[in-house]
């Protein structure tokens, strides 16, 4: 995309006096033209698949017989009232992700950002390290660690802690492979890169002067993080939180490996109906009303955050 | 206006090492209760590493720091009764100006701060702009807003590093004053650290000069500038002519000097140098000090001054005063600034002129130290 910028772009405009007008008219195309590679991107694979999509939601027909728009707006609510529960499992199974994600990555990326010291490159390169093998593999690698008799279940066994958890109805007996919890450690895991990025970036530009500002004004540790640092992140709090809870909420993979039916989520449903099924509007619908409710939730929580004269 | 009588700073031997590296080398100071106290010098001397000492932000590698008679060495910032002025004012971006103020007093678990503030800003002026952020006032409003969010604290001690660094000179001067009239009216001690000459004299009542990790000279303003004792202090505050003669005889408590061919005198008690016959000593005469006669007219000079012949090499004209640059034998560029009230014509580039003062504004010091220390530091900072 580069080298077709590259040479649609003219010569800057030369002020000789015959060439004026040409270079002139050609000058002020400029930026239209730089435009037009993004504007194409945009409606090849963005606009032009939204609209197909929505026309195949409102079809209806079969497989043999072909499908027609009918304007069958009936397919959402039949794929609400049927699949709601996936929806609402989706919702909390990539809510728990985003708060462990949050709880286990500002630690980590706090001190990154005002303690690792020349270690500082090398850990980023740790966080970002696992990027380098296949998000299918990593998943699967997974179901090995979380494994029925494994020493992690063996661990969180003695420890009671599966007791707690299959209170919560998190995992059912000595089992965790296959249960709800199963699939929030592979989301957890496999967003957390997501989560610590952006919390690093905001955290690594506040100005360490003003610690050091607020403990001169009898600010403790804990509360010159409360007042001042936990304040400034928030920037990044807010991005690492919709960057770890759009594509979780949207995933399939992890209930598919490390679930089972009973986790399925809203993704495992759509990608059912689109390959298996055939469904192909029920499918649409489906997309649509989980971009839509995820589009609601992200609104709602930005509005409520506050924070558009930070970002 | 309630007087905590927090007593002095005292630091005791004080200094920092950083690896190999000695920022500042052991150190006695004390700044007496109430008093505006500058720590002067060139960026690296060891000023603000001192300054941060006192609030905590820094540890001593050895020595002390006391406020009155508590022993704050060991005590974190935020349980120092001190509150520094930061030289990028390091105000909290997502707090407004109210905030930023009350800062201070909440975390102290005060409630009503409001009037506190209130007032804090009507001191600094800033009175119109409690509600908006930082980032939308001017740099002047900013450190306005600095040293409210300090002093509202009432400290024992205000610290401030550069303060004004970061305003352009009309505003620096302006804020010079404000500084003065703040501190007489709350009282408060202010250590306030400065590479500007000009600043720390006009407001310190007390100056110590820095240089190299040292406090080269403490005392007055007027004290540092009439009698500095070393070449640093000489040159670092204002300009200086320094000579290098040889001392001749004594008497009466003069010290009777050849420099070139010519015969100067020196007060005693202005010589900070051991002067034996025979020695070396450097003499030092300000510029203003100084009055410049035409070669012709050297006859009208009164007997019993000081003098030394030269060729005007440059002239310029500063409204006040006219600065000529004199090459003499003695000194390649000697600097006179006289007063324009009666300009004689004839003193321009190429001129024969005579050069003469009172032996009383004749200062000696050691000649066994680098003549022109403290002279390229200054020219280095004028430039930035």
């Amino acid at each position: 995309m580069a080298t077709l910028t590259e040479a649609e772009a003219p010569p800057p405009p030369s002020p000789a006096v015959p060439t004026r007008r040409t270079s002139r008219g050609r000058g002020r195309l400029v930026p239209y033209w730089l435009l037009l590679p993004g504007v194409l991107w945009l409606i090849v694979f963005f606009a032009l698949p939204m609209v197909y999509q929505a026309s195949t939601s409102v079809q209806t027909g079969s497989l043999e017989e072909g499908y027609k728009v009918t304007w069958h707006f009936a397919t959402y609510w039949n794929a609400l009232s049927e699949y709601w529960p996936q929806f609402l499992r989706s919702v909390l199974y990539a809510g728990s992700a985003t708060v462990l994600c949050l709880l286990l990555g500002y630690p980590l990326a706090y001190l990154i950002a005002f303690r690792a010291g020349r270690w500082r490159n090398l850990v980023l390169i740790l966080v970002i390290a696992p990027f380098f093998t296949s998000f299918l593999i990593r998943t699967l690698a997974w179901k090995t660690i979380l494994a029925d008799g494994g020493p992690v279940v063996g661990a969180l066994n003695a420890l009671h802690v599966l007791d707690v958890t299959g209170w919560l109805g998190m995992t059912a007996g000595d089992r965790v492979l296959a249960t709800p919890l199963a699939v929030v450690c592979g989301l957890t895991y496999n967003f957390l890169p997501f989560m610590i990025l952006p919390l690093y970036t905001s955290l690594e530009r506040i100005d360490g002067r003003l610690h050091e500002a607020a403990g001169d004004l009898y600010a403790t540790p804990f509360t010159t993080f409360r007042k001042v640092t936990f304040p400034l992140s928030m920037p990044g709090v807010v991005s690492g939180t919709l960057l770890t809870f759009i594509p979780a909420s949207g995933d399939y993979v992890n209930a598919d490996l490390l679930g089972s039916t009973e986790t399925r989520m809203a993704g495992n449903v759509i990608q059912t109906q689109f390959l298996r099924i055939l469904d192909y509007p029920t499918a649409a619908a489906l997309s649509f009303l989980l971009m839509a409710a995820i589009l609601i939730m992200v609104t709602l929580y930005i509005r409520k955050s506050g924070t558009e004269d930070l970002v | 206006m309630t007087k905590d009588h927090g007593g002095d700073v005292r630091l005791s031997g004080i200094s920092k090492t950083y690896g190999s590296f000695t920022a500042v080398h052991p150190l006695d100071l004390t700044v007496p209760e109430g008093s505006f106290f500058a720590l002067l010098g060139a960026s690296g001397c060891g000023k603000t590493t001192t300054l941060r000492m006192i609030a905590g932000l820094e540890e001593p590698s050895s020595g002390t720091v006391s406020l009155g008679e508590q022993d704050v060495t060991r005590l974190p910032p935020h349980k120092r009764p001190v509150n520094t002025v930061f030289q990028s004012y390091a105000l909290f971006p997502h707090l407004d100006i109210f905030e930023n103020v009350a800062f201070g007093l909440r975390r102290r678990g005060i409630r009503s701060v409001k009037k506190q503030v209130d007032e804090m800003l009507e001191l600094v002026q800033l009175g119109e702009q409690a509600r908006k952020k930082p980032h939308q006032l001017s740099g002047g409003q900013q450190q306005r807003v600095a040293l409210a969010r300090a002093l509202i604290n009432r400290p024992k001690v205000l610290l401030l590093d550069e303060p004004l660094g970061a305003l352009d000179l009309k505003l620096r001067r302006q804020m010079q004053w404000e500084l003065g009239r703040i501190q007489t009216e709350v009282g408060i001690t202010f250590v306030h650290v400065t590479h500007d000459q000009e600043e720390a004299m006009t407001m310190a009542d007390t100056v110590a000069v820095m240089n190299a990790g040292r406090v080269e000279q403490l005392g007055s303003p007027l004290d540092l500038y009439e009698n500095p004792r070393t070449t640093f202090v000489a040159n670092f505050l204002g300009t200086s002519n320094l000579i290098e003669a040889e001392v001749d005889s004594k008497s009466g408590g003069d010290i009777v000097l050849k420099a070139g061919d010519g015969k100067l005198v020196l007060p005693e008690a202005r010589c900070s140098a051991p002067a034996t016959a025979g020695g070396r000593v450097l003499v030092g005469v300000r510029p203003e000090k100084i009055s410049l006669t035409h070669a012709d007219d050297a006859g009208d000079v009164p007997v019993g001054r000081n003098r030394i012949t030269g060729k005007i090499t440059a002239t310029s004209f500063t409204g006040v005063s006219t600065q000529y640059a004199v090459d003499s034998s003695v000194c390649p560029e000697f600097v006179v600034y006289v007063q324009n009230i009666d300009r004689d014509p004839r003193l321009v580039p190429g001129a024969d002129a005579v050069l003469h003062w009172s032996p009383a504004h004749t200062f000696g010091l050691d000649a066994a130290q680098d003549i022109d220390a403290g002279v390229e530091t200054v020219e280095e900072e004028a430039a930035v």
